[in-house]
């Protein structure tokens, strides 16, 4: 209860290279916060009136300082800038190895899936020393997915898929916050991550039975909304084939012009709920809107299906 | 004094608080009168801003949300905290209050511009601060003062809208001084007051005006929208309507970041007077104090994205943002780097309002530079919505603005009133407010780091220690900021005492009766000299002198 930490865990790769640079900036802020502090408590001691000393001609400008005293903070804010733009770069681009953790934020609990299958609640089980890449979306308002032990946060928006990463470093049990006020039990939307040796993590995903994957259980989920009915080469209703569509540029109908977009998550998921919008070339828009009929969770089933079947460029984030 | 302004004593003159009926106080166009009001209205709401941050501290002493009972009660009330500091204490505190009393007074002028538009300022200012307490009597609003959508557009069940059109009145009032300012500096200064004789407060207030009056129609246009989307399901912000959620946050910090600038640009403005007389010596850099205030109001406009670099925004604007973000730190730094160097050489004495403007270089400095973390963008992400950021922004805008406003009252109370306050009490509540103000908000960096989330009305039991800290610290703060409100109040009681220049100053408005005038000036003002005429050496004599006639 009264234990007292100084600095959170540091537990994922990006954690000590990020203290490094806090450190960094610890000491200029301390440098100068002592500077400004002794530099005024001096001219407060020596300069008290009563006091005899020399006043005469006190300065009244000096370029000379003024340009030292610009110029010295902006030398040192562009090496502040340069480093940590540096790092925040590297923390928002995944290695392409990395596995991906889908996570839907919803009032308030943070629902999690396991590209294997398994998903849990409020609850994040991962492999040390494996990237970890998490696509994140949130049911309703915004929420901010943050690990203190890993450095890492980000907004989790509605209507939009946003993604971090991180490799664990060091097996424990650490907190799981919400940073961005979602509402009444904002404070209680708190989680715990696990770093599991790698073997515990894969005993962990099969210990309730190998369920269906994500992938499975988005084409079970496929076929149940009737998405199947047009979507697999059926010759009755006109509606375009789906293989290998992930990730490559759909021709879009807009005018009398066509365009093009990237049939990435955030295209299928408003191709589903809002398939009038953006309507492929060549194809009647005659596809019913699934607002509100299908879960965000779900939604990324699905979505993880089409990334299946999108032969030509499977990626390594789903061939776990 | 320098500047040729000389009051004719024949007879004692009627002085502005002389006319006592109520009818002459909320009809008066005179700036005096109406800095007044407004010195009462926020005092009160300073109380109520208050008073919910103990209640949230005490909720905080323990993990578990026991003191006030739900969850709903402390969002509501930090919201209330938040909106009542930031729209009806903090941006109206400086300028209305000492920029109202006082700018017409430091250009040699009459009044303001447009006077009953100055009282129409006022009572607009009510009418959104009256709707602000009705809405904490009927429930209040659990949205935080951000009113982030969707969760205000679309789920809080709370009074949103009425919180919204509260705030959007309250803008009209600061538009209204802001204009008021500009106009006043532009056309009103007496001959001779050119523009690098103005004092640095109205070069501060200049910056701060037009802050005012370009970004605050940008909030009133964030509110509308809100509303259209809440009332006609308009999709601007709510993504089920085609809205974008981050939409509305460019919007709202298009206007809030620079509100940043609008409390803390006054709180130089006061800091530039103080030391300089305190000192007893001229300003150094006067033309780089003058236009770093100007620097931060334009660059105040370029940085709004720095508050969202974990939105979703990309990742090239949140580079952008940063870097921006370090750039509008360098005119700040200028004026800490001058204050310092006024110092240097001067003749210093530690009456009450130097101790609070020494104070507020102290803290400042501290918020001002923990602010280059946060505009570190590998670092804001970790600390980001953490206490980190509540402590920074405590530190800027009550350590800032607050240490500042109190210096500002304690400075010219007896100009204000014409009475003179017991300089002890003064000096130990300058003490306490410095020493509370750390206890209470150091720890909280600490909680940031260690990765407490702001907003929390329950939390893990490790960050006790530090809450438990930080609400002893508000304690002290609590006195150190309650003693001046008793002290000055009781002050009143006892007759006109203080004299025209108690500290011996060269402003305009020390040259004055103390209180002034309903006219201000007796005759014309001409003036033929620079600011801040100050000599440390004449300091010096007339000191040994004073010790020499009190020892013979």
């Amino acid at each position: 209860m009264w234990d007292f930490p100084l600095l959170p865990d540091q537990a994922s790769v990006n954690a000590p290279k990020l203290d490094a640079l806090m450190l960094f900036e610890l000491g200029v802020v301390v440098f100068f916060t002592l500077m400004i502090g002794l530099l005024v408590l001096a001219f407060c001691v020596r300069f008290r009136r009563g006091n005899p000393v020399d006043r005469s001609h006190p300065p009244t400008h000096s370029k000379a300082m003024e340009v030292v005293w610009i110029g010295v903070p902006l030398i040192l804010s562009l090496i502040m800038f340069v480093w940590s733009t540096r790092l925040f770069f590297d923390l928002y681009e995944a290695p392409p190895d990395a596995a991906q953790i889908d996570v839907v934020g919803k009032q308030w609990m943070w629902y999690l899936q396991h590209p294997q299958g398994r998903s849990e609640t409020n609850e994040l089980h991962v492999p040390l020393g494996r990237p970890m890449k998490l696509n994140m979306t949130s049911q309703d308002v915004l929420h901010s997915f943050y690990i203190p032990a890993f450095r890492i946060k980000q907004d989790v928006l509605p209507g939009r898929y946003t993604s971090l990463w991180f490799e664990p470093t060091k097996v424990g049990v650490y907190n799981l916050f919400c940073a961005e006020y979602c509402g009444t039990n904002h404070s209680v939307m708190i989680g715990k991550v696990h770093v599991m040796e790698p073997a515990d993590y894969e005993h962990w995903l099969t210990e309730k039975g190998s369920g269906p994957s994500q992938a499975e259980e988005g084409e079970r989920l496929f076929v149940q909304n009737h998405c199947a009915g047009c979507h697999r080469g059926s010759q009755i209703v006109h509606a375009p084939r789906l293989e290998g569509v992930y990730g490559k540029p759909v021709p879009i109908q807009n005018g009398n012009n066509v365009e093009f977009a990237t049939a990435d998550y955030l295209y299928i998921r408003d191709s589903i709920l809002d398939p009038k919008k953006q309507v492929v070339a060549g194809y009647e828009p005659i596809m019913p809107s699934f607002k509100d009929q299908i879960s965000e969770p779900d939604l990324l089933k699905i979505i993880e299906y089409i990334k299946s079947i999108s032969n030509a460029n499977a990626t390594p984030e789903t061939a776990q | 004094m320098s500047a040729s302004a000389q009051a004719h004593h024949d007879g004692p003159p009627a002085d502005y608080l002389s006319e006592s009926t109520v009818k002459s106080w909320l009809l008066t166009t005179d700036h005096k009168r109406v800095g007044i009001l407004y010195l009462i209205s926020v005092t009160i709401f300073f109380i109520a801003g208050g008073v919910l941050a103990g209640l949230m501290r005490l909720e905080l002493m323990t993990p578990r949300g026991d003191v006030l009972g739900s969850p709903d009660t402390y969002n509501r009330m930090f919201t209330m905290h938040g909106v009542i500091m930031i729209f009806f204490f903090l941006v109206p505190a400086i300028p209305s209050v000492l920029g109202n009393f006082l700018l017409p007074l430091m250009i040699g002028a009459r009044d303001l511009a447009f006077p009953k538009i100055n009282l129409l300022s006022w009572y607009v200012y009510m009418v959104g601060g009256i709707m602000g307490v009705w809405i904490l009597m009927h429930g209040g609003i659990d949205t935080g003062w951000t009113f982030y959508t969707p969760f205000s557009s679309m789920y809080s069940n709370s009074m949103v809208l009425t919180a919204a059109v509260a705030v959007f009145i309250t803008g009209f009032s600061s538009i209204l001084t802001g204009l008021n300012f500009i106009v006043t500096v532009h056309t009103m200064r007496a001959p001779g007051m050119t523009w690098f004789r103005m004092p640095l407060f109205v070069w501060s207030h200049y910056a701060t005006a037009l802050i005012m009056v370009l970004a605050t129609p940008v909030l009133a246009i964030s509110i509308v929208l809100v509303g259209l989307e809440k009332f006609f399901g308009v999709g601007v912000f709510d993504p089920r309507l085609g809205g974008d959620p981050v939409l509305f946050q460019h919007l709202f910090w298009f206007y809030s970041h620079p509100a940043v600038y609008i409390m803390v640009l006054p709180g130089f403005a006061v800091i530039s007077e103080i030391i300089p007389c305190f000192a007893r010596r001229p300003i150094f850099g006067y033309r780089f104090v003058a236009f770093a205030s100007v620097a931060i109001a334009i660059f105040g406009f370029l940085v709004w994205g720095h508050h969202m670099f974990v939105s979703g925004q990309s990742m090239y604007a949140g580079a952008v943002f940063s870097i921006l973000s370090f750039l509008v730190a360098i005119p700040s730094a200028i004026k800490v780097f001058n204050w310092t160097a006024t110092l240097y050489k001067g003749s210093l004495s530690f009456d009450t309002p130097m101790l609070y403007a020494l104070g507020f270089m102290g803290l400042f400095t501290i918020g001002g530079l923990t602010g280059l973390m946060l505009a570190s963008l590998a670092l804001d992400v970790h600390v980001h919505d953490t206490y980190f950021v509540v402590a920074h922004f405590h530190y800027i805008m009550v350590g800032g603005t607050v240490m500042a406003y109190l210096g500002g009252i304690h400075f010219w109370w007896p100009k204000i009133s014409g009475r003179t306050y017991p300089e002890i009490w003064g000096k130990l509540s300058a003490l306490l407010v410095f020493v509370g103000f750390n206890l209470t908000f150091f720890p909280q960096f600490l909680l940031g780091y260690l990765g407490m989330p702001r907003r929390y009305f329950e939390y893990r039991p490790e960050f006790q220690v530090l809450n438990v800290m930080s609400t002893a610290g508000a304690t002290v703060l609590a006195v150190g900021m309650l003693m001046p409100m008793i002290y000055l109040g009781l002050s009143l009681r006892q007759p006109k005492n203080a004299g025209d220049n108690p500290w011996g100053a060269t402003g305009l408005e020390w040259q004055i009766e103390s209180p002034p005038t309903t006219h201000n000036f007796h005759e014309p003002v001409l003036v033929t000299c620079e600011p801040y005429l100050y000599s440390p050496e004449e300091a010096e004599r007339e000191y040994a002198h004073a010790q020499h006639v009190h020892s013979a």
